[in-house]
């Protein structure tokens, strides 16, 4: 998956979880929950959404690489490429 | 705890917030109830197919953003709306209000069902792997969550949780807000109660093993209390939340004053899981009446219970010959044929429907009936068409669930 692919579908599992939300201006190097109402419960909904649509297991312990979009895409690109393959 | 005679122990209703099958505001659902307009429409539920039921229409973006509608459950949206229609309806100003001071007390019949079922189903989707187990599950099933999501729509950070008992838990709702009003525990009650067992199909299912759901080719007659040929239950989702306040502190404020709550009584059966006892429900009423310092003959209109199956309603019928058989000015009505089993909500709802009659001198009718049960015959049964009377002072309300709840409130119009 290409760095705009795993973008866009991370937006889209963000617009889901949050409706109320508008992701179209998201600053990528700023924490997503400066930026965003999203709470912990939110963050197991990523992780619940990767898992269910990529089959891609976000173990506890990398929580924190997905603080921020530019975080997100570093660390999802290689793990949904696979996941695709 | 204030004493009777103490003049902090008198509570009144100041605002009502409801949704039904047939009306989101009380306007709306007393003009249904008075054109005879049912709310049961054809539904269709997992694994049971198409079922008659009651579907409520309120708009819930109207208090809550998408997100909190996402997170919370049915019941905690219908929950929110009743209450902030209550809050408006009673021209509380919330701003200054002390919320530590409001207590949420929420009657339910059950809750989290519908939760589970989804869940359940969701991860049969993935061989039932519970890594697929959604970590929205424990605070949807909670049985506090519809009362809970209220506290966090409005900011209140007073006492807030649900009663549980069955049919009769919309009563409970009141008695319970009433109560804690009394004890000095809260200066605002949101007290009612709240259904959304609609969205499960368990609900279904297991009426029907019961022989005990309604079927009707048209939906809106399926519900028949009272009727030779009612079969069963129709089931519904709904709410209903009151602002009880003090009726020093109502007076205070200048505000608007439905109705004095006078009197309730609650009881059990202790007969049986299912089929009701009319000793007890007798005995139940006449508690009600002592508590309200009433005779039978002072009640004018008394809205029953009755939820169209065929043992309930005659049950009902027995114990209220035992107790108003000799008197002739105490008109009978069923709001349950119009919408219904709302479940927690019933208790609650069903006596906002009769609280306009203090005003325009009414009483609605039940519908559906083409024939009187013989078993049910009831003096002055108000069938089908409204009828006018020349005194509404007192309305008497019944709510009896599973496991032989009984409960009965009383309202009066406010004198001094």
């Amino acid at each position: 998956m290409s760095r705009d692919e795993v973008r866009a579908a991370i937006i889209d599992i963000l617009a889901d979880i949050a409706p109320d939300e508008d992701f179209n201006a998201v600053d990528d190097e700023k924490n997503l929950r400066e930026q965003f109402d999203l709470d912990s419960m939110d963050f197991l909904d990523i992780v619940m959404e990767l898992r269910k649509r990529y089959n891609v297991e976000v173990p506890e312990k990398d929580y924190d690489e997905l603080a921020t979009m530019s975080r997100c895409v570093n660390y999802l690109q290689p793990l949904l490429t696979a996941a695709r393959a | 705890m204030v004493d009777r005679d103490s003049p902090d122990w008198r509570i009144v209703i100041t605002g009502v917030g409801l949704t039904s099958p047939n009306g989101n505001s009380l306007d709306e659902f007393r003009g249904s109830l008075l054109a005879g307009r049912s709310g049961i429409v054809k539904f269709e539920t997992r694994y049971m197919g198409e079922v008659p039921a009651g579907v409520c229409g309120f708009d819930e973006r109207r208090y809550q953003k998408k997100k909190e509608i996402r997170r919370g459950t049915r019941a905690g949206s219908v929950a929110i709306y009743c209450a902030r229609e209550a809050i408006g309806d009673a021209a509380i100003d919330f701003a200054a209000f002390d919320k530590s001071r409001i207590g949420v007390y929420a009657g339910v019949t059950e809750h989290g069902n519908v939760e589970t079922e989804n869940e359940v189903h969701a991860i049969s989707q993935y061989n039932y792997d519970v890594r697929y187990w959604s970590h929205h599950h424990n605070p949807r099933t909670v049985a506090n969550n519809p009362a809970g999501e209220v506290t966090l729509n409005m900011g209140i950070t007073g006492p807030h949780y649900c009663i549980g008992a069955a049919c009769a838990a919309g009563n409970l709702g009141i008695v319970q807000g009433c109560q804690m009003l009394r004890l000095g525990e809260v200066d605002l009650a949101l007290a009612g109660g709240v259904s959304e067992s609609i969205h499960t199909f368990g609900i279904f299912a297991s009426f029907k093993a019961e022989g005990a759901l309604a079927a009707h080719a048209d939906p809106a007659k399926a519900s028949r209390p009272f009727d030779k040929n009612r079969n069963g239950i129709v089931c519904s989702e709904g709410g209903c939340l009151f602002t009880l306040e003090r009726l020093t502190d109502a007076r205070r404020r200048g505000a608007k004053i439905y109705a004095e709550v006078t009197g309730y009584g609650v009881n059990s059966d202790a007969t049986d899981f299912v089929l009701p006892d009319a000793t007890r429900q007798a005995e139940c009423i006449r508690l009600a009446l002592k508590n309200a310092g009433l005779a039978p003959g002072d009640i004018d209109i008394l809205n029953t219970h009755a939820t169209a199956t065929p043992m309930g309603d005659v049950q009902e019928c027995i114990a209220m010959r035992d107790v108003f058989g000799a008197e002739d000015g105490v008109w009978v009505n069923n709001t349950k044929s119009y919408i219904g089993h709302t479940m927690g909500a019933a208790g609650a709802l069903e006596l906002a429907g009769n609280l306009p009659a203090f005003d325009d001198l009414t009483v609605h009718p039940t519908i559906n009936i083409d024939a009187v049960d013989p078993q049910c015959e009831l003096r002055n049964l108000v069938v089908n068409r409204p009828k006018k009377i020349d005194r509404v002072e007192h309305i008497l309300n019944n709510s009896f669930g599973m496991f032989g709840i009984n409960s009965v409130v009383i309202v009066s119009r406010l004198r001094n």
